[in-house]
């Protein structure tokens, strides 16, 4: 059998499992950015209170292994009597796991905010949350953006270990094919191909992209 | 704890400066960098603040924009700034009260710090569109106006990484008035600026002086601009005012030794 004829007859499968990747990404990415923003927040406050939390979860998703932290999510939650469909609970670990990585940076990129843009917003009389809102968070993105554009490439590649609790992905079905034809160059070197040209002709583009805007807004160009 | 019944809750309409300091002490952990200051400033008085480095002439400026005192009271307009009055008794503020407290002063920094994500224009509309409430239209029409004043309304629509030090400078000014403030505090606003612009700024602080009845405080160390346009010139060393008056006599004829020696070093250095 050719290549071409391997494909023709799988890619059908490929596509869908591409598809599942691809949505695991997104809602994963979104998330991942959503808790980052929120843990990073929380370790900066001032409360113990606030803080202490942030400071467990991100110790906690960093120092532990992805593939625990999903069998957690996925088998052990139920036993607490919180079920997660198999899609939810892989995003759901991929995002957690890769947001505590990503409240690192938020912390960091906030931090590298010169001392005077807090001093000039406040002397505006602005809100804390607009201090952060309008001014500190904007040009922290700025910061920030490089990082998270390696941080995606690696949630991309970490939504493959959701295969392992039978989320259709493009791993899981990559796998299957191999199970089914026993030609294992052809499935997972498609596979292979399928996630590096998401990485390279997606991910890094777009953040590429996203970097020229914020170099826009802040007249570098 | 300091007992505050003695302060007022309220200045006095009959003694009443824009500003008081009252007894005010400011700490760094051990170290007291102002001991038991008082100073007033009157309504529509302009005074610069003039000492060596480390005599804490930016704190006092700090103490009234962005930091906590410990010990005594700052008055603005006859209310307590650094405290509010809790049950007949003056307390410590809120971070709330504070910051609303602060909202009828100004104040520009040695380094500009305009927002670099903001266009002049922008960077001047911000507080009034944000804290002030105002409608985009007015902010603009208000913003505009103050930047053709510093003239630099033709880079209204610049970022500030497109423009020099002194026009960065000139745009921090229009922002700052753009809250229409009672108080203006300049924090050697021209410091960082290279020589050949340095007049661009001062300019446009003469015309505030002229045009605007607003009560100022500079920090500086151009000395023949604080004889200029002061009423009066504080002469800080080690964190107390060493001695003050119109800048003729601090100038022409000053009374204590380390303002003799502080001024000929100026002199001999220039
Ligand atoms: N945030 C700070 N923490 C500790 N010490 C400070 C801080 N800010 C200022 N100081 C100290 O307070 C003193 C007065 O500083 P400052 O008001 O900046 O002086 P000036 O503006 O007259 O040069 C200096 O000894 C300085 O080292
Ligand atoms: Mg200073």
């Amino acid at each position: 059998m050719t290549y071409w004829e391997f494909l023709s007859e799988n890619g059908g499968r490929f596509f869908d499992g591409t598809l599942t990747t691809a949505a695991q990404f997104f809602l994963s990415a979104i998330f991942a950015i959503l808790f980052a923003l929120i843990a990073g927040l929380m370790k900066l406050s001032d409360n113990v209170f606030v803080r202490s939390p942030a400071v467990v979860y991100i110790e906690i998703f960093r120092g532990t292994s992805l593939l625990v932290q999903l069998y957690w999510i996925f088998f052990v939650l139920p036993l607490f009597g919180i079920t997660l469909e198999k899609f939810t609970a892989g995003f759901i670990a991929v995002s957690m796991n890769l947001g505590a990585y990503g409240a690192e940076l938020v912390r960091g990129g906030i931090q590298s905010v010169p001392k005077g843009q807090w001093e000039a917003a406040y002397s505006l009389s602005m809100s804390p949350a607009k201090r952060m809102w309008r001014i500190i968070l904007p040009q922290a993105l700025v910061n920030m953006l490089p990082p998270w554009g390696n941080l995606l490439i690696e949630l991309l590649k970490a939504t493959a270990l959701v295969s392992l609790i039978s989320v259709a992905d493009l791993m899981f079905e990559a796998k299957q094919i191999n199970g089914s034809t026993f030609l294992s160059a052809q499935a997972f070197g498609t596979a292979l191909i399928i996630y590096y040209i998401f990485a390279r002709l997606i991910v890094t583009p777009f953040m590429r992209w996203m970097e020229r805007v914020m170099a826009r807004k802040m007249g570098r160009v | 704890m300091e007992d505050y019944s003695n302060y007022p809750l309220q200045l006095d309409a009959t003694d009443r400066p824009m500003v008081r300091f009252q007894n005010v002490t400011k700490r760094y952990g051990a170290l007291t960098v102002l001991d038991n200051l008082n100073l007033d400033v009157a309504e529509g008085e302009m005074i610069s603040i003039i000492g060596p480095s480390g005599s804490g002439k930016t704190t006092v400026l700090r103490m009234l924009m962005l930091e906590r005192i410990q010990g005594g009271v700052i008055y603005v307009d006859g209310t307590p700034l650094t405290h509010e009055a809790k049950g007949g008794k003056l307390v410590e503020a809120s971070e709330r009260y504070l910051r609303k407290a602060r909202e009828p002063i100004g104040m520009c920094f040695q380094h500009f710090n305009l927002f670099p994500h903001f266009t002049a224009l922008q960077n001047c509309m911000e507080g009034p569109v944000q804290v002030l409430g105002l409608s985009k239209k007015e902010a603009r029409e208000r913003s505009e106006e103050l930047l053709e004043m510093v003239g630099m309304i033709d880079k209204k629509d610049q970022h500030p990484s497109r423009l020099s030090g002194g026009q960065q400078q000139r745009v921090a000014i229009a922002r700052a008035l753009a809250m229409r403030p009672k108080v203006m505090l300049l924090d050697e606003v021209t410091s960082a600026l290279d020589p050949e612009v340095i007049g661009e700024v001062t300019e446009v602080i003469k015309k505030l002086v002229k045009e605007h009845n607003l009560t100022i405080m500079m920090v500086t160390h151009q000395m023949g601009f604080a004889a200029d346009i002061s009423d009066r010139v504080c002469f800080f060393y080690g964190g107390r005012i060493e001695e003050q008056g119109p800048p003729k006599e601090l100038f022409g004829n000053p009374q204590k030794e380390r303002t003799q020696q502080f001024l000929s070093a100026v002199k001999s250095a220039d």
